[in-house]
């Protein structure tokens, strides 16, 4: 079902954790739909320096968070923005189609980490609206379908 | 590999592959043709009828053998609401009932009619006095499963049929769980239709029957040829029929003795993951269950991930995950029982077979407690909680 680098990212997951006073944290998701992510993110000079995160969900969920936490290592808030989660997907060769919900996650979990960021520093960051829980909808919109 | 998946699948045993090969090959007659090579084929399926409907306490005119469970499921509900849309349009069924029997009765309230779904209790039964108390005058169907195939519960067959009786109402059970495992008497149960499934007990995938209870009008399923006295149209799966009775006489052989071995094994698993893991529930009532069937709920954890550890070590298990099953949703059955979402999502069923082991049974003991507490290390679930409780 899934790829050899998606088992890989959950066999060994790189960055579970926390940090302490993150500069950042964010979690998307919730029990009824059984995937939620929170992620931490350390942030100096407008450089993401570190980023950490815990998962309660499936196989994908948690190969995503570990991919998404090792791609915007390093990068700059506007440069982490660009990363979406088609690009997480893409890094872990793919993700079963019923998969993509799941890895909607981390694209959500890391724009709600920034999105504290911005608010404990008073800050704005282009191109990044509030997160809303969109996952209510999604659901019901998946239980249509089947 | 270590496979603890037998509610999904059995693999066939050697002696009902051997049985059903000649069928493909030197015995290849129609059973409908008048010349020798195509009788035996007739009586092979009228023994293999004979078979089925002595481990059922039925008689053999009473045995159509059908494609699977889902269309013995199928048959009998929609065939009894057709029968009866003249008397009334109100069936009673369980909310853990599988799919094969839940979405016929969905597929029925979208014609008109009405359907009383009787919530189990968190030991995930019903009770007769709860079959009871929902028959109206329009009631037309019961139809309630033998054993839960996610929790293994065992429903009190024999006390519903009575009631039924009383009644005089048509009472179906889905006992796709249950026969090969449990003894079952349709005389004594009160049973007027009951589905089965060859592949659940070692017989081949594709193969199941309905018993229909003399003297009940069923329409039938197919028409075309006089096939399964015309209520089941089209040759028969000669091999499929004779692999089934195969299976199910071996099956009830020794039964008594098979289950008191899966029971123990059964009970070593249970109470081992439960001296060894904290925070975990059984779920579904201790003893009123199949002697396989252990199902638990992992707190603060997602059940596919545990399910992509076990099978690295080849351990083959199934959850009530949503995101095993590709819908959002967790098991409707799990949720039945007031499990909060995050438990259901976090459960493991592990059904034994005839051929597992104890050695094996420790392997799993051995390898579950680290795998849940890689998983809690990652879960934010789990850091909650103990951040609330230091
Ligand atoms: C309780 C129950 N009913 C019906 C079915 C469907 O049987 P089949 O796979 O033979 O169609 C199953 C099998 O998954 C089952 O467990
Ligand atoms: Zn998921």
């Amino acid at each position: 079902m899934y790829s050899q680098k998606v088992m890989e990212c959950f066999m060994n997951p790189q960055n579970v954790g926390e940090i302490e006073n993150a500069d950042g944290v964010g979690t998307v998701g919730n029990p009824k739909c059984g995937d939620i992510m929170k992620i931490y993110l350390q942030i100096e000079d407008n450089i993401i320096r570190d980023a950490k995160f815990k998962t309660f969900g499936c196989g994908a969920a948690i190969a995503t968070s570990a991919m998404l936490t090792q791609m915007i290592k390093g990068k700059s808030i506007e440069e982490a923005m660009k990363v979406t989660n088609k690009a997480v997907a893409d890094a872990l060769d793919g993700l079963p189609p019923v998969k993509m919900h799941c890895s909607c996650l981390a694209e959500e979990a890391l724009k709600a980490a920034l999105w504290n960021y911005a608010e404990r520093n008073g800050i704005t960051i282009e191109g990044l609206t509030p997160p809303a829980n969109h996952h209510e909808e999604d659901h019901a919109a998946a239980a249509e379908e089947n | 590999m270590i496979y603890l998946d037998h509610a999904a699948t059995t693999p066939v045993k050697p002696e009902v592959l051997e049985a059903m090969l000649p069928y493909f090959t030197e015995h290849y007659g129609n059973p409908s043709s008048v010349y020798k090579i195509a009788q035996r084929n007739k009586k092979a399926i009228d023994d293999a009828r004979a078979v089925v409907a002595g481990h059922l306490g039925a008689q053999p005119n009473e045995i159509f053998f059908t494609s699977g469970g889902t269309e013995a499921d199928n048959w009998a509900i929609k065939g009894i609401a057709a029968a009866l849309k003249e008397k009334g349009n109100h069936v009673i069924t369980t909310n853990i009932e599988h799919h094969a029997v839940l979405h016929p009765c969905q597929y029925l309230e979208k014609q008109g009619y009405e359907v009383t779904y009787l919530e189990v209790n968190a030991d995930g039964l019903v009770s007769a006095e709860q079959v009871e108390a929902a028959i109206r005058p329009e009631t037309i169907l019961i139809t309630i499963m033998y054993a839960n195939n996610e929790i293994g519960t065992i429903m009190p067959i024999a006390e519903i049929g009575a009631v039924a009786k009383k009644h005089g109402i048509t009472f179906h059970t889905d006992a796709v769980q249950a026969v090969g495992q449990l003894p079952i008497d349709v005389r004594a149960q009160n049973i007027d239709l009951l589905s089965l499934s060859g592949h659940k007990f070692y017989g081949p995938k594709g193969t199941g029957a309905l018993y229909i209870r003399r003297g009940l009008k069923l329409p039938p399923l197919l028409h075309g040829g006089g096939q399964e006295r015309s209520r089941r149209a089209g040759t028969e799966n000669v091999p499929g029929i004779v692999g089934l009775a195969t299976a199910l006489d071996l099956a009830y052989q020794d039964l008594e003795a098979k289950n008191a071995k899966l029971k123990a094994l059964r009970d070593y698993l249970i109470d081992g993951i439960e001296a060894r893991i904290p925070y975990c529930r059984l779920n579904g009532h201790r003893e009123a269950r199949l002697p396989n069937n252990v199902n638990v709920s992992f707190e603060f954890i997602e059940g596919e991930s545990l399910l992509l550890l076990l099978d690295m070590e080849g351990i083959a298990a199934s959850s009530g995950s949503a995101c095993t099953s590709g819908s959002l949703d967790p098991s409707h059955v799990l949720l039945a029982l007031g499990l909060p979402y995050e438990q259901a999502h976090g459960s493991i069923r592990f059904t034994l077979g005839e051929n597992n082991t104890r050695e094996e049974m420790d392997v799993v003991l051995a390898k579950l407690p680290p795998f849940v507490e890689k998983l809690r290390s990652m879960s934010p679930l789990y850091e909650d909680f103990v951040r609330q409780n230091s």
